[in-house]
């Protein structure tokens, strides 16, 4: 292992799901304890602290050294939407890579069990019936509903209906068939907020939220937490043969934002900033997308897995339907992805979401995913986008050991 | 004739409503809302052009659930007016998939949205099939 090489030392997620008898801090705990164990390491030796929690407290890092340990290393709080977890570890690693420490902690928390639509909202009523100007855009009413979908259901739809108008092939039964694979890969995972599994016509039968999205092909909110401590090379050639044995490699770790595209401001181009993460994550890696095991990647909707099989260049551009027709994204096809259930039956409790898809790779990576273990698993991508807009895409590999 | 305003600042009424984008001098780049400088090349100066009131359907959804106050059902399409890309409501259709193509072209026509106390209406802005 070179010297300068990232490896992730200790991973660990929370049950997602509904969690009425803890707080952030509770879950923000379990998950940086849980990943401190898994390291064999203490809280003592972190050398840097990145947390974050999109939709509550906006200093989790220091409310969670209270609970753990109050070092007085530097905690960077970190809020970057669906990608905020992927941005925690990120810091984690830049500090690393900066040689400010050797060793660090990042956690991604959320409780949004029951929190409904996300995206949306209007504005206060006034008391006085009288149109008036706000915003950038001067309106005197909220777009929503009137000249724009805010809702992240429709914003995904639209997503999916844009590639199936550029490329051709789409349907609702599609998308509905790509959550149907999702479900039932859950089955497998005791961690996850939901293990049902559905026919396809449950899928499509269910209540439609923005066509074509039913509830079921869109993520389901809830509660959980991940945490992930980081390590040097250097370092970690210290500690001892199961330590290295049971580390993963990060082979890469890209963050980007969304550069301009012409559509960008009335359709999020979520398609640009993911490929030019995975191209720069797959050069930085010496890795291309046919060496890899298994795929994490960021179906905030089933509308949406779609696209980013294209966008992770998993598949030839434009052939992201045919790809899926063939099975191969299904856990025993050629190119699994999202053997954790997926956002849509694992859940997204945001800030957690982009440690916690690294963890599913990282139980394979280490071969301790049980029943749902892809065997022979050694190298794997793990991808999240939020939306305004930032993606993070992670490749790991296991240690050879 | 009461007095009417337009829903959003880059919605043109009159005889010939249409709306307008501020773009960058630049590179071109078009925006409906008001920029600090140029997204697309860090530009700072703008002018105000026309935007085309016929497009092609390029994207869409049908909302069947929405945030409290937003009456649903109701078709949000991305439409492609001669290379600049407007999203707005589509209208003069059934909510039905069946009734909706990709590719379909469209024109842009006004929606009333009601007047306010002082009696002013204010007309937003939506697309409707154009054949």
């Amino acid at each position: 292992m070179a010297s300068d090489d990232i490896w992730i030392l200790g991973i660990h997620m929370t049950k997602f799901g509904k969690h009425p008898d803890l707080d952030t801090v509770d879950l923000a705990a379990q998950a940086a304890l849980g990943a401190l164990d898994d390291a064999g390491v203490t809280i003592k030796e972190m050398g840097v602290l990145a947390a974050g929690c999109l939709m509550g407290s906006r200093s989790i890092g220091q409310e969670l050294q209270k609970q753990i340990g109050q070092t007085g290393i530097p905690v960077y709080n970190v809020a970057n939407a669906c990608a905020t977890g992927a941005t925690a570890l990120r810091t984690a690693i830049m500090a690393i890579k900066a040689g400010e420490c050797d060793m660090g902690l990042a956690v991604g928390v959320e409780k949004l069990a029951g929190a409904g639509l996300l995206g949306a909202g209007g504005r206060p009523k006034s008391d006085v019936n009288e149109w008036t100007r706000q915003g950038r855009f001067g309106s005197v009413a909220p777009l929503d509903g009137r000249v724009a979908t805010e809702a992240m259901p429709g914003v995904f739809a639209q997503v999916g209906m844009e590639y199936g108008h550029k490329y051709g092939g789409t349907s609702f039964e599609l998308f509905a068939r790509i959550s149907e694979k999702n479900h039932a890969h859950s089955t497998l995972n005791p961690l996850a907020a939901y293990q049902k599994r559905f026919t396809l016509d449950e899928i499509m039968g269910d209540m439609m939220i923005a066509y074509p999205n039913t509830r079921p092909m869109c993520s389901a909110n809830c509660d959980g937490a991940a945490a992930a401590v980081v390590v040097s090379g250097s370092k970690l050639k210290t500690l001892s043969l199961e330590q290295q044995r049971r580390a993963v490699k990060v082979s890469a770790s890209v963050l980007t934002s969304d550069p301009y595209q012409e559509a960008c401001q009335v359709l999020p181009d979520v398609n640009t900033l993911t490929r030019r993460a995975a191209v720069q994550a797959y050069e930085s890696a010496g890795i291309g997308p046919e060496d890899l095991d298994l795929v994490e990647l960021h179906d905030c909707f089933a509308t949406a897995e779609l696209v980013h099989y294209d966008n992770l260049m998993l598949c030839a551009e434009g052939g992201a339907v045919d790809f899926f027709e063939s099975g191969a994204t299904w856990r025993d096809g050629s190119m699994p992805v999202n053997v954790s259930g997926g956002l849509e039956s694992k859940g997204h409790p945001i800030a957690a979401t982009g440690i916690a898809n690294i963890w599913e790779i990282c139980h394979h990576l280490r071969g301790e995913a049980g029943d749902r273990q892809i065997e022979g698993a050694k190298v794997g991508l793990a991808h999240v986008i939020g939306l305004a807009s930032a993606c993070g895409v992670h490749i790991l590999e296991s240690s050879g050991l | 004739m009461a007095e009417q305003i337009p829903m959003v600042d880059y919605l043109v009424l009159g005889d010939d409503p249409h709306l307008i984008a501020h773009e960058c001098t630049t590179c071109g780049a078009r925006f409906f809302d008001r920029r600090n400088a140029c997204a697309s090349c860090g530009g700072r100066e703008f002018t105000t052009v026309d935007v085309a009131t016929t497009g092609e359907l390029r994207s869409y959804t049908i909302v069947t659930f929405a945030a409290p106050g937003v009456p649903v059902p109701f078709v949000n399409a991305i439409v492609d007016c001669a290379g600049t890309s407007v999203r707005g409501n589509l209208i003069g259709v059934d909510p039905d998939p069946a009734q909706i193509a990709l590719g379909m072209p469209v024109r842009l026509t006004t929606t009333s949205l009601g007047s306010d106390d002082h009696g002013v209406e204010a007309l937003g802005y939506a697309f409707e099939p154009a054949s």
